[in-house]
């Protein structure tokens, strides 16, 4: 089963709806289906062997993972973030391609390896220019492979995780329902088109029939008066997205935005006082957070508009603390925590988390992370509480070990981060003679207040957690390094605090 | 009978995507479905003339059969005579 099947069912039933709106233009669903015939054609005639995008978020996204999947060819957005020399060797790892996008930059990184090059507005006509030939085409069937996504590789190469048309059409089969949005229900798209949710977002709003409006960079104002101008309805955004929304709302107000019934997050640690203070400015929205990986074809858990709403309004502390967990698996998902030896552990116990269910792909093109019996162990390190609510702890990666005892560098932070002068906080291992590893922490200091004395922090976290957990090495930098999906990143930090 | 065949009815406009299927014969309007159209159209039993929804996935009672109606028609499925009902699903908020 091809997942182009979700868009010929869309332009089936509704041929002459807006499907998608990006700078200005807009497409109707019998106009995205015959672009992706047209790009059918494109790729035959090209020889590729994959279909590579680089570029920001626009029609030719939804036109090229639609025309990809038609002509059976995987589908391969790539980080234009990268530098140079890691994505010449990216590119050098799918050719031939046919790689939509930014021609000086492919051309002068790539010239040799045989691609065939089109910039987006070449590609876009040319796919609504191709007619098919006369005698109807055979497209692809949908059993091999539909996208390929590498992994961000921050400890070695990046891996390329592939997800078939089986995981992807799991996954939307197993949470839309096809054809329920209301007609002018309408979902803003910001997460950029080489990232796990900026492709399901596609495919679950075709399916469910709900107008795409693309924003391919983001600025809190823009979305704002995107929200207005388009009347969207539905968002998904990353936390320090949804935080910088915030500021701005405060510092400018925001009309015109009450069409926002539904805002979905994920893709990072949500601070509590930014969903605290969401939840206040945006009190008719329902808000969902959403758990998932590249290799599990988007979210496997998920905490809803009730639980939210229920845990903002309890004074049961068991309860608040839901608006930090992850939420329950999705009814078409098994979720297991696991310990060192691959027992299954009980409520309330750490371990790694393990997924398993048919969206879940969890193979890479070198090999399969499954194990035999189709559980994919993320290294995401988490508990489950006794009411099934997951909450994370961190990458499994970053646990600290110290003496034998394992722990997690989240429940540090959170400790820290209760302190008044500390805006943000990050621990890791850092390697002591003694244990091993122990505690480093690096924090960044609240605006206005004096730096706390490091005998105050670490009473802190002693008298809150064991004597343990008390950093050895405290630094004070001005701000931890994120990506731009908002994603901490602890092997920086950890250069820092080893330095 | 594969995951990912189309088959059309022989009675009606309805055509379903194979989800999961077993040995049995599927059929809309009474009559059974094929890859492709039958040059005579078969009549439409009234027993199983209900018709079918776009985007529906229709379920046995043993989790056997899941066909998911890609193009609607009037007349309604089933296997070896036994209807299909329609597959319950519980709404989740979007999360993407």
């Amino acid at each position: 089963m091809n997942i182009a099947l979700l868009l010929e069912m869309a332009a089936e039933a509704a041929p002459d709806r807006v499907g998608l709106v990006c700078e200005g233009k807009r497409w109707t669903y019998g106009d995205l289906l015959g672009a992706a015939r047209g790009a059918f054609e494109l790729i035959r005639q090209s020889d590729a062997q994959y279909v590579a995008l680089l570029d920001e978020s626009s029609e030719a996204a939804v036109i090229a993972v639609f025309g990809a999947a038609l002509a059976g060819v995987p589908y391969c957005p790539l980080n234009y973030r990268l530098p140079d020399a890691d994505l010449a060797a990216l590119l050098a790892r799918i050719a031939p391609a046919l790689v939509i996008g930014d021609e000086e930059r492919i051309t002068r990184l790539a010239a040799d390896q045989g691609h065939t090059v089109l910039s987006r507005e070449e590609f876009s006509l040319k796919a609504q220019e191709a007619v098919p030939a006369e005698d109807a085409r055979e497209y692809d069937p949908g059993e091999g492979v539909a996208i390929q996504l590498f992994t961000s590789g921050t400890t070695a190469a990046p891996k390329a995780a592939i997800l078939r048309h089986s995981n992807l059409l799991g996954y939307i089969f197993g949470t839309v329902e096809f054809g329920t949005a209301d007609e002018g229900d309408a979902a803003l798209v910001v997460v950029p088109p080489y990232h796990i949710a900026g492709i399901s977002a596609l495919l679950s709003s075709i399916y469910s029939l709900r107008r795409i409006v693309m924003l391919p960079a983001f600025s809190p104002e823009g979305w704002l008066s995107l929200v207005a101008d388009e009347q969207v309805s539905n968002a998904f955004v990353v936390p320090t997205m949804l935080a910088r929304i915030i500021e701005a709302m405060e510092r400018a107000g925001a009309a015109g935005i009450s069409s926002l019934r539904a805002i979905a997050y994920g893709g990072g640690k949500m601070p509590l006082e930014v969903i605290r203070k969401a939840l206040e400015l945006f009190p008719e929205a329902g808000f969902t957070n959403a758990y998932g990986l590249t290799e599990t074809s988007s979210t496997v858990a998920l905490l809803g508009p009730d639980d939210h709403r229920e845990a903002l309004a309890s004074q049961d502390p068991a309860i608040r603390a839901r608006l930090t967990s992850l939420g329950k698996p999705i009814p078409t998902v098994e979720i297991e925590i696991r310990g060192e030896d691959g027992e299954t552990l009980g409520p309330g116990q750490p371990g790694e988390i393990y997924v398993r269910g048919e969206q879940v792909s969890g193979e890479y093109k070198e090999k399969s992370a499954l194990d035999a019996q189709g559980w994919f162990p993320t290294r995401d390190a988490g508990y489950m509480d006794e009411h099934g609510y997951l909450f994370l702890s961190g990458r499994a990666d970053d646990v600290i070990v110290r003496g034998g005892e394992n722990m997690s560098p989240g429940e540090i932070e959170d400790v820290l981060l209760t302190h008044p002068a500390v805006a943000d906080a990050c621990a890791c291992a850092i390697p002591s003679v003694e244990w091993g590893e122990a505690v480093g922490v690096a924090i960044v200091l609240r605006d206005g207040h004096e730096m706390p004395a490091e005998p105050d922090l670490k009473d802190l976290v002693r008298a809150r957690l064991r004597s343990s957990r008390v950093p050895e090495k405290i630094v004070f930098l001005s701000e931890l390094p994120y990506n731009e999906m908002g994603k901490l990143l602890r092997r920086k930090v950890k250069d820092v605090l080893a330095g | 009978m594969k995951p990912g065949t189309r088959l059309k009815s022989a009675a009606c406009d309805t055509e379903v995507m194979v989800i999961r299927a077993a040995d049995g014969t599927i059929e809309c309007g009474g009559a059974p479905m094929d890859e492709a159209k039958p040059a005579d159209a078969a009549p439409l039993a009234a027993d199983f003339s209900a018709g079918t929804l776009m985007g529906k996935r229709y379920v046995d009672a043993d989790g056997r059969y899941e066909l998911l109606c890609v193009k609607p028609g009037k007349g309604s499925l089933s296997v070896d005579g036994v209807a299909l009902v329609v597959k319950d699903a519980k709404p989740l908020p979007a999360s993407d």
